[in-house]
């Protein structure tokens, strides 16, 4: 976790950031529970016979992609885990803007997720605009893409995040 | 065995999903938040939500909100629906009490070079006629009834 300043942006534009792995299998019992808590009853998550024929045995909804990578509440020898879009708290840190919004938010889906998997996760910054000055104050627009891959390597989604770091109007000029 | 329940060529632009109307209970927000694996207290603790957040009480978490998306999708599909990308906005948050309302509509459709039929859609879910949470989607459809968007992949599946 280091501070990402403007002359460091060039450098960093394309560039896998913060690669770490899942901390548990991606697993059946939360796919129930997600499918419950949204009175999802699509076939696909609940009868084995539908999976099988359709898409070649179970898979997890793929609007899950993210929850396999939020850390346990509390877990033995672990420090203070990373947050889940540290890029963007870097670039807050280094440009000093204290405030930021996400204004979107897309997920493009590939190959599959399947319970047993072990997926991998990566950040990377994608742009950072020139200064500008919206409603909320002025700053800077960003771009940051999470990967996701599984155990063999094929992806299997990819998030893009915009967010709009600022200093709200009246305040110091952001660097 | 299980046949494809819609096929692109039914598709029309212009065409409305059916509604849904969900009322959100103080359940639904905690539930949500855990199948998300989102501990944190705006999502469960109306105290906190209250007097840190300044907000009138706990509210949906955004994963929970895309699970709700899909689902809203799906239900129209059918499970030979398959997702290719998602975009979401979010105005504003959705609490205990309010009944959450999922609109959508049809604006496009086609087919990609490798053959592979989808439609877009516009999304929406609102509370009292606010929307909360805008959503673009395009989901990938059977061109026939032997046709299955999950058997793409590699070069074949270009979402």
């Amino acid at each position: 976790m280091s501070a990402i300043g403007i002359d460091d942006v060039e450098g960093l534009l394309g560039v896998g950031q913060y690669e770490e792995v899942g901390e548990f299998p991606v697993e059946q019992g939360y796919i129930w529970t997600t499918c419950s808590s949204v009175e999802n009853g699509n076939p696909l998550f609940w009868d084995p016979e539908v999976a099988d024929e359709v898409t070649g045995g179970p898979i997890a909804p793929p609007t899950m992609v993210s929850v396999w990578f939020r850390p346990h509440h509390w877990a033995p020898d672990r420090s203070t885990p990373g947050l889940p879009l540290q890029i963007h708290f870097d670039l807050k840190e280094g440009l000093g803007l204290p405030e930021a919004v996400m204004s979107d938010n897309t997920i493009v889906f590939h190959e599959p997720v399947r319970p047993g998997d072990r997926l991998r996760t990566r950040q990377i910054l994608r742009s950072v605009s020139d200064v500008k000055t919206t409603k909320l104050g002025t700053g800077r627009f960003w771009v940051i893409d999470v990967e996701y891959h599984n155990q063999r390597g094929d992806l299997v989604a990819v998030e893009s995040y915009t967010g709009f770091g600022y200093r709200r109007a009246g305040s110091e000029e952001a660097s | 065995m299980t046949a494809p329940t819609l096929l692109r060529g039914a598709v029309t632009v212009g065409d409305a999903l059916p509604e849904l109307a969900y009322p959100v209970t103080a359940t639904t927000v905690v539930l949500g938040a855990l199948a998300a694996r989102d501990w944190r207290p705006m999502h469960h603790d109306k105290d906190f939500a209250v007097h840190r957040n300044g907000t009138r009480d706990i509210f949906l978490n955004t994963p929970n909100l895309a699970s709700w998306f899909e689902r809203y999708i799906t239900d129209w599909t059918g499970p030979y629906g398959r997702l290719q990308r998602v975009t979401f906005r979010m105005l504003g948050s959705i609490f205990p009490g309010d009944t959450m309302v999922f609109r959508g509509t049809v604006t496009d459709t086609g087919v990609d070079d490798t053959g592979c039929g989808w439609v877009a859609l516009d999304i929406s879910v609102s509370v009292d006629g606010d929307t909360k949470t805008s959503c673009t989607a395009r989901v990938a459809l059977p061109e026939t009834e032997h046709d299955n968007p999950w058997s793409r992949t590699g070069d074949r599946w270009t979402p």
